[in-house]
């Protein structure tokens, strides 16, 4: 649990960050809030001879809530989200899965942009930021970039973000009707057996629109567009929730591991998917 | 009542003695970080060790190549079993009468083996060169299942090849340790032969750790100057490492010194001797500087003492009312590359014979297999070689399986069956002699606190609305009633490579009138220098907050056997006690001689000698102490002293009831405590403050076991739950409000009939937690099923019930 000799350099402005990033490309990484860097790093199975700590950077630990639209700087911690009244109107969602993640003590140092960033499954907010459609804002040395969070994932630990990229901030429209984060996990501070983020809007007792993703069910969170179809036009009634968790088994491809075998969760998917829809319908 | 009365309850109050809530004298330091562990010991100029470790189960090291570690700048010595081979330190005896490798001596045995010692200048260093060292493996055939080690060809000890006679009998095959047998086996199988009835099962009690927050360690500093060798480590047993030390490394005993500080944690796993103790002091004396090893979370899961790994085959008779008539029980004992057990030299198999358990069984037969697997060694954390747990687990698991046989109440089932308070001392089928023990008056209560009847009847309810697709939740009620067995022990019985289990306690009174004792035994959160403390008070008279109680300073405690077991209070407990009782003799001679009236016309009142009938004429120990020192007393020596060393008459018997009722989705296989309930009977209760903490404690790793914890190996022998992610270690958010209640039967033998509590919890909890898990799924036909209890594993028994389709 002793990591290996690194430089570590804290800049304080974002051009100083890009610049290290290009110099020593693959060698140096962005630190935030350092509770999945650290870890690896600990465990020698990362390896950062250069380690840029973000948190000098000015801007970039804003909540902002205006005119339907939300955006959150990277370095806004998962406790922020918790504790800002104005996320807790505008987009609930965010606030109970902040709430799922780890324990307090994780919560005050692991970030918004880091916990999108890193791209690991079993991450929770990649998913809720599928499922709300969120946009990724990106620095590099060609100026920024947006990125839709559904686009964002390639494999694990492999995204879109260029190496001497850096995530500025996520941007999103303030979501409407009823939402859910639903997670099963072994113990506090694990990561999630299977997860659900669902966002749904209600017109006249039917399913008007409804968004679904999935966390550390493959090797990247799976916003199932199919399964929020299946609930559109209905009342969240037994056969839709069937269609709804039929189409969502139809895109996840979990592994096996120490949380259970394959067969196992794909059924616990299932049924807290039907949870998490069941719940948001209840709030729509 | 006179007017005396509030006096002296005033002063009995004062001296915060037995039964007082005191609170703990540790928790200033504790809370507020100001503890003293191994590794917050600094010393000038001192190295610092690391492992080089096998990644893999089971291979030959063809070479190891030290170049490019000890071109690294700090790097001091890189350290193998070459290296050690000279001083004959390669190998070290274990607490089992096995051998165990200090360093990979030309193979490997299990994942995380210790292959090389890094010394460095700064632990950093120390950790950058383990990874420089080059270690040339030839893998061979992984064996980490008991059952294929004794079919297999494969050899694991090549060292013992040749050696036919195990500790007890002849080895059976190449991969075979021990037998052990106890009881009549002829006699059982009639019995089980002829019975009315008979139930059989199999289980396999998994292999688990009790991960203490603080990892093992040492610090070694030898004195070349003095010859002394100092030793600081986390030891739960001071002397017997002292004794071991000198015994392997040829120092004389007297010139070693075994100290150890504040432990964080030690439930077993700091009892045994590491590879890391040895090559600390081997570094230091090559080096002449003081060399620290401190091991860190990965390398305590995989690689120091674990607990259990028993495959268990039970067979129980009764009559088609349910009177038990015999019990049969055999184990296939996984003890990994090594026997690393810390079992009494007759009891290689620990007091696995007490598994008849709180019941009247006329006829009994245990039989134990030790064999060798591809994995760690060490099986002593959690009571493990004692095998108490393991006991329990299995009788109140075959008790569970006999009523599903009986298609009878199993709480009804215990209650037929349990010894009755005079049939106490009570031999038991298997040998021992249970001191004492009132279970039908603890079972009673226990079963009307809960409400068992409404509980029963509430679960009937539920079972009919899952039938009916009311709900998808079903409910468990979980029993068990153990007998523990603890405070070894006579030394008639009882010894750890040959040294005899007793304890001992060293008490100097101060002129001024406080006081410090010192024991043979170690606190590693126990909170023993407030109980002590809280014996002595009453027995000599002074106030438990006048006296320090010190231990683990080989120097200057006298000699003990340690903590673990719940060995302290049957054993130091009790040589503290009758230390107190010398000192209170000898004061009883003083305050006659300054009372000037005969010995026999004074008594002993609280805190003070009254001369008899005349209470207004005393002196108080205060006095008497000052006396002690400054007064000539014709034909009694100056001071206040007293040594006693313990060796009880017998071991003691706690017992207890719990009920946990659960509720478990069976969907997501999420089980939820509703509620747990446990009643514990110690005996005297010296500070019940205390008693409730270790009952806390013991619970919550009892839920950890029997509900997730786990180390699981693959197939390649790799350990797959060596971190906290996959590790569970509770927290308060997994673990439910603990309801406890005792009755107090004390123990006949024991000086102030204390029985020992601190294990208690955790041999009874785990089969509480299981039963109650699987009585949920009794209704729909399951018998038994393995812990851990995880989310899949839950899931996995309702699903092949069909309970998912
Ligand atoms: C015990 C424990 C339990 C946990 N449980 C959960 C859980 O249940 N759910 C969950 O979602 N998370 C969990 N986490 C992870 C935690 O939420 C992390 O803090 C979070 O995932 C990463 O945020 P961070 O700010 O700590 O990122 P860091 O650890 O600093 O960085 C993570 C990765 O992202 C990169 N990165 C960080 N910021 C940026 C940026 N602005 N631009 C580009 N790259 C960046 C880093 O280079 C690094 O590769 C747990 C962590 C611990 C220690």
């Amino acid at each position: 649990m002793i990591p290996a000799a690194f430089d570590y350099y804290r800049p304080n402005n974002m051009d100083e960050v890009i610049a290290l990033l290009q110099e020593h490309g693959d060698d140096a990484r962005v630190m935030a809030g350092g509770h999945s860097l650290i870890p690896m790093m600990k465990l020698r199975m990362a390896e950062v001879p250069h380690l840029i700590d973000l948190q000098s950077i000015e801007g970039l630990n804003a909540i902002e809530v205006k005119d339907g639209q939300i955006t959150l700087g990277a370095m806004v911690t998962q406790h922020d989200l918790i504790d800002h009244d104005g996320i807790a109107a505008a987009a609930p969602i965010l606030r109970e899965a902040a709430l799922q993640i780890a324990d307090p003590q994780v919560r005050y140092m692991g970030t918004i942009g880091g916990n999108v960033a890193n791209g690991d499954p079993g991450n929770d907010m990649p998913g809720v930021m599928q499922c709300l459609d969120a946009q990724i804002n990106l620095v590099g040395p060609d100026g920024p970039r947006t990125v839709a969070a559904r686009d964002y994932y390639e494999a694990a630990y492999m995204t879109d973000r260029a190496d001497d990229e850096v995530l500025v901030s996520v941007s999103l429209s303030a979501p409407t009707g009823g939402y859910a984060y639903e997670k099963q996990k072994r113990k506090i501070g694990d990561y999630a057996t299977a997860a659900a983020a669902v966002q749904i809007t209600n017109s006249e007792g039917k399913v008007a629109s409804a968004s679904i993703a999935m966390t550390n069910l493959s090797d990247v969170p799976v916003w199932s567009e199919e399964a929020g179809a299946a609930l559109v036009g209905t009342s969240c009634d037994t056969d839709a929730l069937g269609a709804a968790v039929a189409a969502m088994l139809g895109d996840i491809d979990p592994s096996e591991d120490n949380r259970g075998p394959v067969a196992f969760k794909r059924h616990v998917a299932g049924v807290i998917l039907k949870r998490a829809v069941t719940r948001a319908w209840d709030r729509a | 009542m006179n007017d005396m009365t509030p006096d002296r309850e005033e002063r009995s109050a004062n001296l915060k003695g037995m039964g007082c809530s005191r609170k703990r004298v540790e928790d200033a330091r504790f809370t507020q970080g100001k503890g003293n562990y191994v590794d917050d010991i600094k010393l000038p100029d001192m190295l610092h060790g690391d492992f080089v470790r096998s990644p893999y189960a089971h291979a030959r090291v063809v070479s190891v190549n030290k170049e490019a570690a000890l071109a690294l700048p700090g790097v001091v010595a890189v350290l193998t079993a070459e290296d050690l081979a000279p001083l004959n330190l390669h190998w070290m005896p274990t607490l089992a009468g096995d051998k165990q490798m200090v360093l990979a001596d030309g193979k490997v045995l299990f994942q995380g083996q210790e292959v090389a010692f890094v010394v460095a200048s700064d632990r950093y260093v120390a950790a950058d060169a383990v990874e420089l060292v080059e270690v040339e493996y030839e893998e061979l055939p992984v064996i980490t299942d008991p059952f294929e080690a004794l079919k297999s060809e494969v050899v694991l000890r090549e060292d013992l090849e040749g050696q036919t006679e195990g500790a007890h009998g002849p080895r059976k095959h190449h991969n075979h340790i021990f037998t052990w047998e106890q009881g009549d086996e002829a006699g059982t199988n009639q019995v089980l032969d002829n019975a009315e009835v008979v139930a059989e099962e199999t289980m396999y009690y998994h292999r688990t750790h009790p991960c203490p927050l603080e990892t093992c360690g040492s610090v070694a500093s030898m004195d070349k100057v003095n010859g002394k060798l100092t030793l600081w480590g986390t030891f739960q047993a001071p002397h017997v490492v002292r004794t071991v030390a000198s015994l392997l490394s040829g120092i004389e005993e007297h010139n070693i010194r075994v100290v150890s500080p504040d432990i964080g944690g030690g439930f077993g796993n700091k009892v045994g001797v590491y590879p890391g103790y040895v090559c600390s002091i081997v570094a230091s004396i090559v080096t002449g500087k003081p060399v620290k090893w401190v091991e860190d979370r990965m390398e305590n899961l995989m690689s120091t003492a674990f607990a259990r790994d028993y495959h268990m085959t039970g067979k129980i008779s009764a009559t088609k009312e349910g009177k038990i008539t015999g019990l049969h029980c055999h184990v296939t004992a996984d003890h990994g590359g090594f026997d690393a057990c810390a079992d009494p030299t007759k009891f290689p198999a620990g007091f696995m014979n007490i598994c008849t358990g709180s019941y009247d069984i006329p006829v009994a037969y245990l039989a134990v297999d030790g064999v060798y697997t591809n994995k760690a060694p060490g099986g002593v954390s959690y009571r493990c070689s004692f095998r108490v747990t393991e006991a329990v687990y299995f009788i109140e698991r075959m008790i569970e399986v006999l009523a599903i046989e009986l298609d009878m109440d199993a709480a009804e089932l215990r209650r037929i069956n349990f010894i009755k308070k005079e049939q106490f001392p009570y031999t038991a089928a298997l040998g021992w002699e249970y001191d004492s023990g009132d279970y039908h008056t603890a079972w009673d209560k226990a079963l009307e606190t809960v409400d068992y009847e409404g509980l029963r009847a509430e679960q009937a309810e539920r079972v009919e609305a899952f039938k009916r697709g009311e709900t998808r939740k079903l409910m468990g009620v979980g029993l068990s009633f153990f007998t523990e067995i603890v405070g070894a022990g006579p030394v008639k019985n009882c010894d750890i490579l040959g040294m005899g289990m007793f304890d001992s306690c060293e008490i100097r009174i101060h002129p001024t009138g406080s006081a410090i004792a010192r024991l043979g035994t170690i606190s590693q959160g126990q909170g023993h220098a407030t109980t002590f403390a809280q014996i002595l008070a009453s027995e000599i008279g002074i106030s438990a907050d006048s006296i320090t109680i010190e231990e683990g300073d080989t120097d200057t405690a006298p000699y003990g056997l340690g903590t673990y077991g719940s060995r302290s209070t049957p054993v130091a407990g009790a040589a503290t006690a009758m230390a107190g009782r010398k000192i209170r003799a000898k004061a009883q001679m003083i305050a006659a001689y300054l009372l000037e009236v005969h010995d026999d016309d004074v008594e002993f009142d609280i805190d003070r000698f009254v001369v008899k009938g005349a209470p207004e004429r005393f002196k108080t120990m205060k006095e008497i102490a000052y006396a002690a020192y400054n007064q000539a007393i014709p034909g009694i020596e100056p001071g206040l002293e007293a040594v006693s060393y313990y060796d009880p008459p017998n071991m003691t018997y706690p017992f207890g009831a719990y009920v946990c009722v659960m509720d478990i989705d069976v969907d997501t296989g999420v089980p939820e405590i509703r509620r747990f309930y446990a009643l514990d009977d110690c005996g005297t209760r010296i500070n019940p403050m205390i008693i409730e903490g270790q009952v806390h404690g013991g619970l919550t790793e009892a839920l950890a076991v029997a509900l997730g914890q786990e180390i699981a190996y693959d197939d390649m022998g790799n350990v797959k739950t060596g971190t906290l992610m996959d590790f569970f270690l509770p927290t308060a958010w997994e673990v439910p409000n603990y309801e406890t209640d005792y009755t107090v039967t004390p123990s006949p033998h024991h000086p102030i009939g204390a029985k020992g509590v601190g294990e208690s919890p955790h041999v009874g909890g785990v089969p509480c937690f299981s039963n109650a898990v699987q009585d949920a799924f009794r209704a729909f036909g399951l018998r038994h099923t393995n812990m851990p209890h995880d989310h899949w594993r839950i899931w996995q028994t309702a699903n092949g019930l069909g309970l998912h389709d």
